[in-house]
């Protein structure tokens, strides 16, 4: 073990082991009080924990157990979920070289570890074998911390009585504010769409049946894209022509990358605040 | 039963979008304005569930301490602070303006 340990030290070195460290205790934190608020808001502990090993994206998890705290449908609660995660695709294609290493189980195994942290770790180093070493150090701790850490969450908030003293319904949404404005700054027209499918949604919560309202959000995307502008360019920056998906041999791996702000977990790209060591 | 059903889906489409890597390889690339698109739709609608779960309660509006300090993790965010200060942050200043507040 302690050799396995000086190897990925001598591969990744010492600054990137700590980063990894560091964000799988940032996400400790988080997965423990996702499994806290799932269970306080009323579901039985084994869904989150069982959410926590099969889903294993934060970000999805968190907005899943979101809607269904609130008495939402399985429609919205799936819907939402599986939107976040459509990121998950272009991840997976940026670390194809990493996972397409190996034996058929660990490909199968190491696929589940796409996450924005093990994707972002991965994509940092230079070189193939380092690139490896990232990937499947920080998909195997982040697994395993976040998943003790949602199980300890889970047990705990059984304990605590009323969780509303706690605060912990208002953490939810603070995380998904969060995730998002990274995103946001800099794109006037998501902002807009943003903010007009949060007030679609919450003006509709009175009449419209648990769930549905957050489907009226996308619509709001549509309009603002629509009215924003005649030609077919989504969004304020430029685009690539064609948006189609390219199928296509001759494809720069570095293209494939676009890493953006989180909606997973933690800051993949910490400032370990530089502690002046 | 729901709960099942939704972990069930949300699990198998999941998997199947980490799966594309793996089995599409280097054939598949998806232009940046598929990418940025999927991202838009991600955003808006994490904010229609943060503006909805911050504000509502069932079929009506929330008590007033939850957006409080749904309001204070939202700043403390906007400054950069690190994922677990938002988190106690937000659950903290809630919790004490019920201590307060509540009778």
């Amino acid at each position: 073990m302690s050799s396995l340990c000086r190897t990925l030290g001598r591969t990744l070195g010492r600054p990137t082991l700590a980063d990894i460290a560091l964000v799988c205790a940032a996400d400790a934190v988080v997965g423990a009080t996702f499994g806290a608020v799932a269970v306080a808001g009323g579901l039985p502990a084994w869904l989150p924990i069982a959410m926590s090993v099969l889903v294993f994206a934060g970000g999805a998890q968190i907005a899943a157990v979101g809607v269904l705290v609130a008495g939402g449908g399985v429609v919205a609660a799936v819907a939402t979920g599986l939107a976040l995660n459509t990121r998950l695709l272009p991840y997976s294609l940026a670390v194809s070289d990493v996972l397409d290493t190996g034996r058929w189980w660990t490909r199968l195994l190491g696929a589940h570890l796409v996450v924005d942290e093990s994707v972002a770790f991965a994509l940092r180093q230079d070189d193939a074998r380092r690139r490896r070493a990232a990937y499947w150090l920080t998909g195997v701790s982040l697994f395993v911390c976040w998943n003790a850490a949602v199980v300890l969450g889970a047990l705990v908030a059984g304990t605590l009585g009323n969780p509303d003293t706690f605060g912990l319904d208002a953490v939810f949404p603070a995380v998904m504010v969060a995730l998002i404005l990274p995103g946001l700054s800099g794109d006037r027209r998501l902002r807009t769409a943003a903010v007009l499918g949060a007030l679609l949604a919450v003006a509709a919560t009175p009449v419209l049946p648990a769930g549905l309202p957050l489907l009226l959000a996308p619509v709001a995307l549509v309009v603002v894209l629509r009215k924003g502008s005649g030609d077919s360019a989504v969004l304020s920056d430029p685009f690539v022509p064609s948006d189609s998906v390219v199928l296509s041999d001759a494809v720069a791996p570095s293209d494939a990358a676009p890493i953006h702000p989180a909606p997973g977990s933690a800051d993949p790209d910490p400032d370990p605040e530089p502690a002046d060591r | 039963m729901n709960s099942a059903t939704v972990l069930a889906l949300l699990a198998a489409g999941t998997y199947a979008l980490r799966l594309a890597g793996p089995i599409f390889h280097r054939r598949l690339q998806l232009s940046e304005r598929t990418t940025r698109l999927l991202g838009a739709l991600a955003t808006v609608l994490l904010a229609a569930l943060a503006a909805t779960a911050a504000l509502t309660q069932g079929h009506h509006l929330a008590d007033w301490e939850r957006p409080a300090g749904v309001l204070v993790g939202v700043t403390l965010a906007a400054r950069r602070m690190p994922l677990p200060v938002v988190v106690i942050g937000t659950a903290a200043t809630t919790a004490l303006l019920r201590l307060l507040f509540v009778p």
